[in-house]
């Protein structure tokens, strides 16, 4: 017994002398491991709050990994830095036939892969056909060939692709064309190996791929041979943060360079510190209230819960007229952000609507009252409208409970409801549960959201018929349950459409049919909050410019433009000082922690040894 | 499990019939043991099975949000994930995968889930095992002092310390020390992607980004340690066995560490085990906070979608890991009190 007593509390001992020389080496690998960092040249650090699936450009999903995807492969055409309208890529030059239907690429030459191949029409002709041919080359961008009937090159310098119907959106096929010679031997695209650097690694866009530690980061080194000319900065990083409070400080103490998605919250706190410019521009994103007028799934069987009343698109028209979507802007996103007009939002310039004269809805709870009033719903004792029915006017209203914007704007919608005499129930819950019921039909008002492509496509396709959930109850996009066949003609019409004034028309006049529906209310374009180091970047090529967005554009401009700031050797130098400074006071540090711990065992080991031997 | 019962049969036949009582009543013990862990998982996979169903969302719905995408391409992607299939079809599929090693495939990511569980397993067990590791350490020697010195002014600063570290919230503390240390530490990750290749420097860049998660979650959880062996010392200062200890003239510090402390270590050890299987989810928060590459930043991003076939997969290895623990604690605890044994 004495024995073993004797074993387990020398044991102990031993395990706290391990526990101490463990919290010593945590210690001391502190300031060892800091001038690691500090010995790098120019290295653009990208913070990136959102996830990585794949580097695959076939089957990576996730937005920050379509991004990786953009800045390793050049497009065959992309929207330009200036105004998101298409410049060339791998393509110099392109021709529609005068029947729409074949389109014509005429590609660059002297582009190289970064294993020295040159890049040819068979490279692009061979993504294309992979897409139509394997179910799992479509995972991640299928849509964009739905409509192809052929893919073909009959050289090196031409790419033919047929349409099934006129395509409006050829020019901005968000696909990253890879090599033929690296992918063509790769029989399953799902195979994980095709997320390696050998496979992954060659490219032809502005960064090249080093390595990936998943789930932690992603390394890039400047392509020396890209076409546009080789960046300015020799690497880039995208280091995944889980925290945005935890990203914000990696700014604020220099561990990253750049950071996007600020809550307006956050980019006033950094807008003071120094060494950081901050950067706002119009965003691609709107917000929206929608109302459930009576939804159908698209066999036309009316689904969900929704209130009846809501039918009325007078009581619509009420709402809208009480909904002051400028203090949304003001006081909600504390003035990040502009009053929403069509569902295409204001940065995509070009086609968005913007509602004026007798479309325009102003702010107006007098007049709600008064046409409330006018039409029946008479206010009962409590405040509350009442219907001719008897049922009141008293809806629900969801929304994301986890986002700010949609707390806040529920109060806003409350307040302002309850003053026309509509009641109004919050009841805000998970993105996933909000998915769940606004799919189904089961709300009254819900709060939602989407982010858009400068192709009016993308925001015009939220709102047709197809898009609605199926008998099911599945595979719904739309943003609003609305099908309307005035709606859907002017759809098809832009699809169609290749002069860019025309469809422009038409893409402003199929919002201005939505807006006339009283569906929704366009809440807000939600501005994009960015910032980043000025001590080590001057510059950065926005878009659209000159206020655009630095990352998350369409396109990589953004990273491909930074521009080192002009004293970058300099405060390299003080910045590798300053932490040799640290460095040192933090060697002494673990260097005296680590004397006292041992000390202290020796000590401890020996009083241990002289009792043991006492009793 | 019958086959492992008979087994034991002809071989305690050649034994001491003493022993052999002792030995099948030991065996015995063991195999209920196992089997009750077993049965526990089994329980624990169904549940979570249908538990997980109940969850609201649509992963393919997450998949292609923020891109253009046809109803056709949808129905192909519901199709691909075996999503559209009833119920209890997928349950067969999942219980028959499960038997062959196989969890499924995650329907985000699109890959084997127990690859997924297999890249992060080694980050939370480093993470949760250092931080457990200081966490006992620290919390038995406080605690063997403060029952030592009871009602002293050490006792109380130190329990009222503990205790209030004990109900501060995770990831506010976790927040805390990265603003305050200002730096000296990495923020985010397991690794940095400018330390050198070797495998000195990446053990140090490793160690160097595990202080302050460490830390944290050492500083919530000592508390328990410390209280646990606190009460459970004091049970044993007025025993018999320490009053003879002192007449025997040992100094007292002695009498605490060779009689008092390994009588009073029991409980902790009981609840070392149980909180390991339990703290592999408890650094779900701290994991977060400093995008550690580990488990609970696993189960934190599939609840987004919701990612079933890697809640399942996780779920099923953390209920795993609790149970497994709990044997190991039942078993280890008989080994060390002769009296569970006797009893």
């Amino acid at each position: 017994m004495v024995e073993l007593r004797t074993l387990r509390s020398s044991g102990g001992r031993r395990g706290s002398r391990a526990v101490a020389l463990l919290a010593a080496a945590m210690l001391l690998a502190g300031p060892f491991a800091v001038p690691a960092q500090a010995q790098q040249g120019k290295t653009l650090r990208v913070a990136l709050i959102t996830g990585i699936d794949h580097l695959n450009p076939f089957t990576a999903t996730l937005a920050a990994a379509t991004q990786v995807g953009r800045f390793v492969y050049e497009f065959l055409t992309l929207p330009s830095a200036r105004d998101t309208q298409p410049t060339g890529g791998i393509a110099e030059k392109w021709v529609p036939s005068p029947d729409k239907l074949t389109w014509t690429f005429t590609i660059r030459s002297g582009m190289k892969w970064s294993d020295g191949q040159p890049v040819t029409a068979k490279d692009a002709a061979f993504t294309f056909n992979r897409m139509l041919t394997d179910e799992n080359a479509r995972t991640a961008n299928g849509s964009y060939v739905s409509n192809f009937a052929s893919v073909s090159a009959p050289d090196d310098k031409t790419l033919v692709i047929k349409n099934k119907v006129p395509q409006a959106n050829m020019l901005s096929l968000d696909v990253p064309i890879v090599p033929e010679h690296i992918w063509a031997p790769i029989k399953d695209l799902n195979d994980p190996k095709t997320d390696d650097m050998s496979v992954v690694g060659v490219g032809d866009g502005p960064y090249l791929l080093t390595e990936y530690k998943k789930n932690e980061y992603v390394k890039f080194k400047a392509n020396k041979d890209y076409w546009r000319g080789a960046p300015k900065v020799d690497e880039l990083q995208l280091l995944q943060f889980k925290d945005a409070e935890a990203a914000v400080n990696a700014l604020k103490q220099g561990e990253v360079d750049v950071i996007n998605r600020l809550t307006p919250t956050q980019f006033n706190a950094l807008k003071s510190e120094p060494n950081i410019a901050t950067n706002t521009a119009p965003g691609r994103r709107y917000n929206e209230l929608i109302m459930n007028f009576g939804v159908q799934n698209n066999a036309n069987q009316p689904i969900g819960d929704g209130n009846p009343l809501l039918k009325d698109i007078r009581i619509r028209k009420a709402i809208l007229q009480s909904i002051d979507t400028k203090t949304v802007v003001d006081k909600v996103m504390s003035g990040y952000g502009q009053v929403g007009g069509g569902t295409i939002p204001a940065i995509y310039a070009v086609n968005h609507w913007e509602p004026t004269g007798a479309d325009k809805v102003n702010f107006d709870a007098a007049a709600a009252n008064t046409a409330l009033d006018q039409d029946g719903y008479a206010k009962g004792q409590d405040g509350i409208r009442v219907g001719p029915g008897g049922a009141k006017l008293q809806f629900r209203l969801t929304g994301h409970s986890s986002r700010p914007f949609d707390q806040r704007t529920a109060q806003y919608i409350e307040g302002w409801l309850k003053d026309v005499g509509i009641g109004v129930k919050q009841d805000l819950v998970s993105d996933d549960e909000l998915n769940d019921r606004t799919t189904a039909g089961n709300y009254d008002l819900a709060i939602s959201g989407f982010a858009t492509n400068p192709d009016p496509d993308s925001a015009l396709s939220l709102n047709v018929c197809a898009g609605r959930p199926n008998a099911q109850g599945k595979g719904g996009t739309t943003a609003t349950f609305f099908c309307d066949p005035q709606y859907e003609e002017l759809y098809k019409q832009q699809l169609s459409e290749f002069d860019a004034a025309k469809r422009s028309e038409i893409a402003k006049q199929a919002q201005a049919r939505l807006a006339s529906q009283a569906v929704d209310v366009v809440l807000d374009y939600d501005n994009v909050l960015e910032a980043y180091r000025s001590d080590k970047f001057s510059s950065f090529t926005k878009q659209p410019q000159p206020d655009g967005v630095i990352l998350e554009q369409s396109g990589y401009w953004g990273v491909y433009g930074a521009t080192p700031a002009g004293a970058s050797a300099d405060s390299a130098a003080a910045g590798s000082s300053d932490s040799g400074g640290n460095t040192g006071l933090w060697i002494g540090i673990g260097a005296v922690v680590l004397v006292v711990l041992a000390g202290g065992g020796f000590f401890l080991a020996r009083r241990g040894k002289t009792s043991d031997d006492r009793e | 499990m019958t086959q492992a019962l008979s087994s034991v049969d002809p071989s305690s036949a050649l034994v001491d019939p003493d022993e052999r009582r002792g030995g099948t009543g030991t065996a015995r013990f063991v195999l209920t043991k196992v089997a009750e862990a077993l049965a526990s998982i089994v329980l624990v996979v169904v549940l979570f099975f249908f538990l997980f169903r109940m969850l609201p969302g649509d992963p393919v719905n997450f998949m292609i949000r923020d891109r253009p995408t046809d109803p056709r391409m949808i129905a192909e992607l519901r199709e691909k994930l075996g999503v559209d299939k009833p119920m209890l079809r997928q349950f067969v599929d999942y219980i028959g995968g499960l038997l062959h090693g196989d969890m499924g495939q995650s329907y985000i990511e699109r890959r084997p889930v127990l690859d997924m569980i297999g890249e992060r397993l080694w980050p939370t067990v480093l993470l949760v095992g250092s931080a457990t590791l200081l966490a006992v350490a620290l919390g038995l020697w406080l605690g063997v002092r403060a029952a030592w010195r009871r009602g002293s002014g050490f006792d109380r600063v130190q329990t009222g310390i503990a205790l209030t570290l004990w109900s501060v919230p995770q990831f506010w503390l976790g927040l805390l020390l990265l603003v305050g240390t200002n730096g000296l530490f990495p923020s985010r990750g397991m690794h940095s992607p400018d330390a050198a290749p070797d495998f000195f420097s990446q053990g140090l860049d490793v160690l160097h980004h595990l202080v302050l998660p460490c830390v944290t979650l050492m500083v919530v959880f000592y508390a328990q340690y410390m209280l646990v062996m606190r009460s459970s010392l004091l049970g044993e200062m007025n025993a018999d066995y320490l009053t003879t200890a002192r007449a025997k003239g040992l100094r007292d510090d002695l009498v605490r560490r060779k009689h008092a402390v390994p009588n009073a270590l029991l409980p902790t050890v009981t609840l070392v085990f149980m909180q390991f299987g339990m703290v592999v989810s408890g650094a779900v928060s701290v994991e977060a906070v400093f995008s550690w590459p580990g488990l609970g930043q696993l189960v934190y991003e599939a609840l987004h979608g919701p990612d079933l076939p890697v809640l399942q997969g996780v779920f099923v290895v953390l209920a795993s890991a609790v149970v497994l623990m709990n044997l190991v604690a039942e078993l280890l605890y008989r080994v060390l009190d002769p009296r569970v044994r006797t009893a």
